[in-house]
């Protein structure tokens, strides 16, 4: 049914976005715990730098990322004499163009989630004796969980379909960093590539369905469990 | 005892604090909305903290601004209750109750047990509940169960009553009276209802934006007829707090003793010797230059004129003592001063229209 070559789009965009979603996913939610709970001076500018992927080109942050870390960018350079280890081209390079296109909107669903908490309940919760990480973990977190799930969710879907940083950054190398999206551009413009174009864009909207329904699922579970 | 005094300003909002209460009983902090009742709590609890202060319970330095010592909130060994309840709504009750009992450190004994707060509370059918399944009134109950298993030093009460509607309110307030007492354990509570304050408090801490304008104990205050706040409501009234001298169930009547005078109340069952608290409204109680016959009241109290205040309405406030012990508060008309000649010193009678048994059974009138 699929080629060789269109599984290892598949491949390589599951991995890709569970990877971004994986490590993104925690520092989403230590900075949108910070942007809630914390009053702290640059916090607007945070805010700003957190949201600017939404506003950008994404050729922009593809850009912007091979200029901090391409071999030649500081930190780059410093993964590369320290590592030996290099992005710029990579299935995690990957992985970081797109988890940065994604991470606004991660933020903001956990951000939600925890405006939807009343402090109060930390405040008993400190009165009963719990102290600040034992709060976060019993309290906080459960009560922000199904925010997070929501996150998660929309931060693989924007992964998958992430293409300009993706390119931009990590190139269009078949079987490392081609995704779904940049297979399928890549497929149109090769002559009598329509066919194969066309079943990529329906294995899109196939993982783009499970993801919906998964979404949808999880979500009507989250809410049960928030409404018991 | 509690040893509290802290000065600070939230915005427009000066407040200026000093206090000493028993480390035993109910305090009441009474106080209009925007006198700083619940911000001496936040203070008090460590949720807030002062520009300058000190707050010493027991031997335990909480605060010391002076000596930059400050026991953070969840070290002070506190049990706070709000007025929404807070209880986690992800827990069910059972796990809502051992919150602060796991917290609880298991070097300190446990000193309120488990099944004692869960038998007294009524919490029994609950544990298995969510707390969006409970009333307004279980919910409160959970909160007070919660917040005693932490082992705490002493109970914060802010307002636990004002989200409940009347028969709840009625339930917690019965619940309430005899906390302190069953688990000995001192609480601090803050309110605007003289209900509640006349109910519960053994001593009382009256605050006017941001200060203090009386304290001490509760009977010796609320007597008085110079604390505004106090003798200045169509309620006002005193507390008498005293022994049982005889029961007369066949006629309905629990006699008191008042010093050298007797005091009968509706019946309330206990055996003699057992202190009653009662409290007797201002304008239930008549004051004669002489003791009057053949009339239906049959409290009728030689008493001693202390004070006489006018009230802001035009009539006036008399503070009657009775002994050393006891005081009570009229209202009368200015007239009724005028052509009675009531002034300090004199000897007159009062006769106590009605009183209210304000423990153990709720408020009752006896003509």
């Amino acid at each position: 049914m699929l080629s060789a070559d269109e599984w290892q789009a598949l491949r390589a965009s599951l991995v890709v976005g569970a990877r971004a979603v994986a490590v993104g996913l925690p520092i989403a939610l230590g900075i949108a715990w910070l942007l809630v709970r914390k009053r702290f001076p640059g916090r607007t500018l945070l805010d700003a730098v957190v949201h600017a992927p939404l506003v950008l080109p994404p050729v922009v942050v593809g850009y912007a990322l091979l200029l901090v870390f391409g071999i030649q960018g500081p930190i780059g350079r410093w993964l590369d004499a320290t590592f030996a280890t290099r992005l710029v081209f990579t299935s995690a390079g990957a992985s970081l163009a797109a988890g940065i296109m994604a991470f606004p909107m991660m933020v903001r669903a956990i951000r939600l989630a925890l405006e939807g908490i009343d402090p109060g309940l930390e405040l008993a919760a400190r009165a009963l004796g719990a102290r600040s990480m034992d709060r976060f973990l019993t309290i906080t977190l459960p009560l922000a969980l199904p925010g997070i799930i929501a996150a998660a969710i929309v931060g693989f879907a924007a992964c998958l379909g992430e293409f300009g940083a993706v390119i931009t950054f990590a190139a269009n190398i078949p079987g490392v960093t081609q995704t779904l999206p940049l297979a399928i551009y890549s497929a149109l413009q090769t002559p009598g590539g329509e066919d194969a174009a066309f079943k990529l864009a329906l294995v899109s909207l196939s993982v783009a369905v499970v993801a919906l329904v998964a979404a949808e699922l999880l979500g009507r579970w989250a809410r049960r469990w928030a409404a018991r | 005892m509690i040893d509290f005094s802290a000065r600070t300003s939230l915005g427009e909002f000066r407040l200026d604090v000093a206090f000493r209460v028993p480390e035993a009983g109910t305090t009441v902090l009474f106080g209009a909305s925007g006198a700083g009742k619940s911000t001496v709590l936040a203070l008090l609890g460590g949720a807030l903290k002062p520009e300058t202060g000190r707050i010493v319970v027991g031997e335990e330095v909480l605060l010391d601004t002076e000596q930059a010592i400050s026991v953070p909130l969840e070290e002070r060994r506190l049990g706070w209750v709000f007025q929404d309840g807070r209880l986690f709504p992800h827990l069910r009750v059972r796990e809502n109750l051992d919150y602060g009992l796991k917290r609880s450190g298991s070097d300190r004994p446990q000193r309120i047990a488990r099944q004692r707060v869960i038998d007294v509370l009524g919490l029994g059918a609950l544990l298995e509940r969510w707390p969006r399944a409970l009333s307004g009134g279980e919910r409160q109950r959970v909160a007070i169960g919660r917040a005693l298993l932490a082992q705490p030093r002493f109970l914060l009460m802010d307002e636990p009553l004002a989200s409940l509607d009347l028969p709840r309110k009625r339930e917690i307030l019965d619940l309430l009276a005899s906390i302190s007492a069953d688990f000995a354990i001192p609480i601090v509570y803050v309110t605007h209802s003289l209900g509640e304050l006349l109910r519960l408090a053994d001593h009382l801490v009256v605050l006017e934006r941001g200060r203090v304008v009386a304290q001490g104990a509760a009977n010796a205050i609320i007597g008085r007829s110079d604390t505004p706040l106090l003798a200045e409501r169509n309620d006002a009234g005193a507390i008498l707090e005293a022994p049982i001298i005889a029961q007369r169930p066949e006629r309905g009547v629990t006699v008191l003793a008042l010093g050298e005078e007797e005091l009968q109340i509706p019946h309330v069952p206990g055996a003699v010797g057992r202190r009653v608290r009662v409290h007797v409204i201002a304008n239930d109680v008549i004051v004669a230059t002489e003791r009057p016959r053949g009339i239906s009241v049959r409290n009728v109290l030689a008493v001693t004129v202390a004070r006489v205040t006018p009230r802001a309405d035009g009539a006036r406030n008399v503070e009657l003592t009775l002994g050393v012990d006891h005081r009570l508060l009229a209202t009368v008309t200015q007239e009724a001063v005028r052509e009675l000649a009531l002034v300090p010193g004199l000897k007159v009678f009062a006769l106590l229209k009605s009183v209210a048994i304000d423990a153990p059974a709720g408020a009752r009138l006896l003509d």
